[in-house]
């Protein structure tokens, strides 16, 4: 990403602010239905990307030879508003996904979707780091991911969530993560933030505000034993690197590039999964600070 | 509903469970639960999201024990153990929950001898905690959606009870705290036996306590 | 516990399987020391196990382990969750699972020793658990204490008084605590030991004598 781009808006939510809509505007504006893609090929040992489609709000810049960036040209999503993102990264190749500033997700007419799909064929390599989601009070949202690696892919996902603008109460908003590798699930998760009744848990995450994670699936180093080698599924393998005196908790550090999983600083830990992948998993009260957090949790792996 | 479920739920149950606070000790120690108020919060936060995972996962196993025709279709106990796999991002929660399935199914061949057991201990010998409830459950007698009931308990009881121990609670309002979690739980094995797709809600902050917890000098549950 | 354990599940009745030695008593009374010299004592002769359960993580476990008198592989830690005798009486699945994974890593074993956590005159091991057991009391605790009497205290196979070193100190009389603990039990055997200053030789020949007779008893079935 050392391409000449706008400077960079993060953090954003306070800046942000002066974007938020009258009711009018919000009551005005149609509900938006919108889906972007990008797929690369192999052309000559490179990637190239034969397709890049926008679709506003989803605008899409190609920023080098495989990196893309989202530009929102509208504000939103909206209430009502149901955008989707395929990515497809064919065997063999590159995609790097980033944005140039953070997504404020706002009320309007029901609940909005954002639906990214993303396929990462046999030894192609998947990057998606964008700037923060931010709710606004009063969202409702929903937002779904679909990852899917084939053998020997490996892909980098960062995902943060900003509880509402400066000092502002979050909408709702439910964030399923959904990344399957090789035809078995590695990770499966669903995180409701601003129900009521449970915000402020400290179960869920507390009195933070921001709640990021990274996903580093399938990790480069071959010594990894091959998830499907008969007779130990994921979950054997998994349970095998924790091997150790009974209640002692080993961590598990088996089929992972990780130098040592469990919490390396205050409100971020290096989760080893039970297959080949690995979590950095932050809370923190601003934007800044979570992602410092994931920082010092994505330092920790050698992916 | 079956006597059997209670005999399942049972804190008197000898299966281990007693040891664990599911990350209450920790949430004790950062300060973040210090009183009845806190100690709500945390415990219904563990309700919605750990415990409604485990009462999905405990209905299908049940169901799966059963080869119950209602959807989502049986699933093999390795891949329902890899389902609670995907949906346990931290390994000490992985550990500690196949540390508790496992003596479950111990306990549980003794008391309720089935088929059914037998072939979950030759398939995975340390299932997750609802894998086995599920699978226990049915060679109880105990149908899905009171198994999905008794993994919701089972998700609040344990840490409940070792707030008391830890903090010193008055063990009479701790109950009626529980009791007034009675709705939430009922909603919550209900939602989670009626589900097509196995619920996957998560708890960062569960996550990290789980972590802290497992690395700590000094601590008095394994988990 | 790793999911590639084999699956082990003993029979009930102790056939093939090595005696289960409960041993506990109050907090600080000389447990770990025990453990640690009956290890040194019999370790020649006999395939151990030990299995400890600690208050708080693995302390005693570590200590064992760093003493070397024993493989530390052989040496399981249980934690208890603020409730040791709970863990040696009333659920006792964690730590029939760590002594059948000794048995299973390392097995044949001849003697599995379980140390419970320090606890109150009341804790006694579940005869699920525990084959035999011993109980052990020290005399800092004033010579008035196997008069108390407690479970612990009257029903284990054997009741050791520890610290005998420091009777003069804590104007214990042993004389005293002998009779009584006679009185309570009943004909049981008491055994008085310094384990700091002689160790616990005798303690070692009544836990041997134990596993003779429990391999001819209960030798493996064909
Ligand atoms: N003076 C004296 N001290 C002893 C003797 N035996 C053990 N101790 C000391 O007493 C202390 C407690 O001994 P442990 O063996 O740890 O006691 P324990 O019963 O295992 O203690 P917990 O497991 O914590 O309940 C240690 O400092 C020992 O060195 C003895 O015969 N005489
Ligand atoms: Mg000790």
């Amino acid at each position: 990403m050392s391409l000449p781009l706008p400077p960079r808006r993060y953090p954003a939510p306070v800046a942000l602010s002066h974007r938020t809509p009258g009711a009018g505007e919000v009551a005005g504006r149609r509900r938006m239905r919108a889906s972007a893609a990008v797929s690369t090929a192999l052309s000559g040992g490179r990637t190239i990307l034969p397709l890049l489609r926008s679709d506003p709000p989803l605008t899409l810049r190609q920023t080098g030879p495989h990196t893309v960036h989202l530009v929102s040209t509208a504000a939103g999503p909206l209430g009502g508003d149901h955008l989707s993102l395929d990515l497809d990264v064919a065997p063999g190749t590159r995609l790097e996904i980033g944005s140039i500033a953070s997504t404020l997700v706002l009320p309007g007419d029901g609940e909005s979707l954002s639906v990214i799909t993303a396929r990462v064929g046999e030894g192609a390599v998947l990057s998606f780091a964008p700037e923060p989601t931010v709710l606004a009070a009063g969202c409702a949202h929903r937002m779904v991911v679909r990852l899917t690696l084939a053998e020997g892919a490996r892909a980098r996902w960062r995902e943060e969530i900003i509880f509402g603008r400066y000092g502002e109460a979050p909408g709702r908003c439910v964030a399923g993560f959904d990344a399957m590798v090789e035809g078995r699930p590695l990770l499966r998760q669903e995180l409701t933030v601003g129900d009521p009744s449970l915000d402020g848990s400290s179960a869920i995450y507390g009195s933070a505000r921001c709640v990021g994670t990274t996903l580093l699936a399938a990790p480069p180093h071959p010594a990894t034993p091959k998830s499907g080698s008969p007779g130990l599924t994921a979950g054997q393998a998994g349970a095998s690197a924790a091997e150790g005196p009974i209640g002692a908790n080993a961590p598990g550090q088996g089929a992972t590039g990780v130098r040592g999983g469990g919490v390396v600083a205050e409100g971020v830990a290096v989760l080893p999964l039970a297959g080949p992948g690995v979590l950095v998993s932050a809370l923190a009260a601003d934007a800044v600070e979570l992602r410092r957090r994931l920082g010092l949790g994505e330092a920790q792996i050698a992916w | 509903m079956s006597a059997a479920l209670l005999l399942l739920a049972d804190s008197r149950l000898p299966a281990g469970g007693h040891a664990h606070s599911g990350g209450a000790e920790q949430a004790v120690k950062t300060g973040a639960v210090h009183d009845l108020a806190s100690l709500r919060g945390f415990l219904a936060g563990r309700l919605h999201t750990a415990g409604l995972v485990a009462a999905g996962l405990t209905a299908a196993a049940c169901r799966s024990a059963g080869r119950s025709p209602t959807p989502p279709a049986p699933m093999t106990w390795a891949e329902l153990d890899a389902e609670a796999d995907a949906r346990t991002a931290s390994p000490a929660q992985r550990e500690a929950n196949r540390q508790q399935g496992r003596l479950l199914l111990r306990v549980a061949r003794r008391v309720w001898p089935s088929p059914v057991l037998e072939e979950l201990a030759l398939a995975v010998p340390n299932p997750h905690h609802p894998v086995a409830l599920g699978a226990v459950a049915h060679a109880a007698g105990v149908p899905p959606d009171e198994a999905a009931m008794a993994a919701a308990y089972h998700a609040v009881a344990g840490a409940a009870t070792a707030a008391v121990r830890l903090l010193g609670l008055d063990p009479v309002e701790v109950h009626r705290l529980l009791a007034g979690l009675a709705p939430d739980l009922d909603a919550v094995a209900e939602r989670a036996a009626a589900a097509e797709v196995l619920p996957a809600t998560s708890a960062p902050a569960l996550d990290l306590l789980a972590e802290r917890h497992a690395r700590a000098g000094l601590r008095l549950f394994v988990s | 516990m790793g999911a590639n354990h084999e699956d082990h599940h003993h029979a009930p009745d102790g056939h093939g399987r090595a005696l289960r030695l409960g041993i506990g008593g109050p907090v600080g009374s000389g447990k770990t020391a025990l453990v640690a010299a009956l290890c040194r004592a019999l370790g020649p002769e006999l395939r151990l196990g030990v299995v400890t359960n600690d208050i708080y993580t693995t302390e005693d476990a570590d200590f064992l382990r760093r003493a070397g008198v024993l493989d530390p592989e052989r040496i399981l830690a249980v934690e208890t969750g603020c409730c040791p005798h709970t863990a040696i009486r009333d659920d006792i699945a964690a730590n029939l699972d760590a002594v059948e994974t000794l048995e299973e890593r390392f097995g044949p074993l001849d003697l599995v020793i379980v140390e419970s956590g320090g606890d109150n005159l009341t804790a006694t091991f579940s005869r699920g658990l525990a084959d035999a057991q011993i109980f052990v009391l020290d005399v800092s605790g004033g010579d008035k204490v196997p008069r108390k009497g407690g479970p612990g205290v009257t029903t284990a196979d054997l009741l050791v008084v520890n610290k005998t070193d420091l009777a003069p100190l804590v104007g214990a009389d042993l004389g005293v605590m002998e009779r009584d603990a006679g009185a309570v039990r009943e004909g049981r055997p008491v055994l008085f030991t310094s384990i700091r200053q002689g160790g616990a030789g005798e303690v070692a020949a009544w836990v041997a004598e134990r596993v003779h007779g429990w391999s001819h008893a209960h030798a493996p079935v064909a």
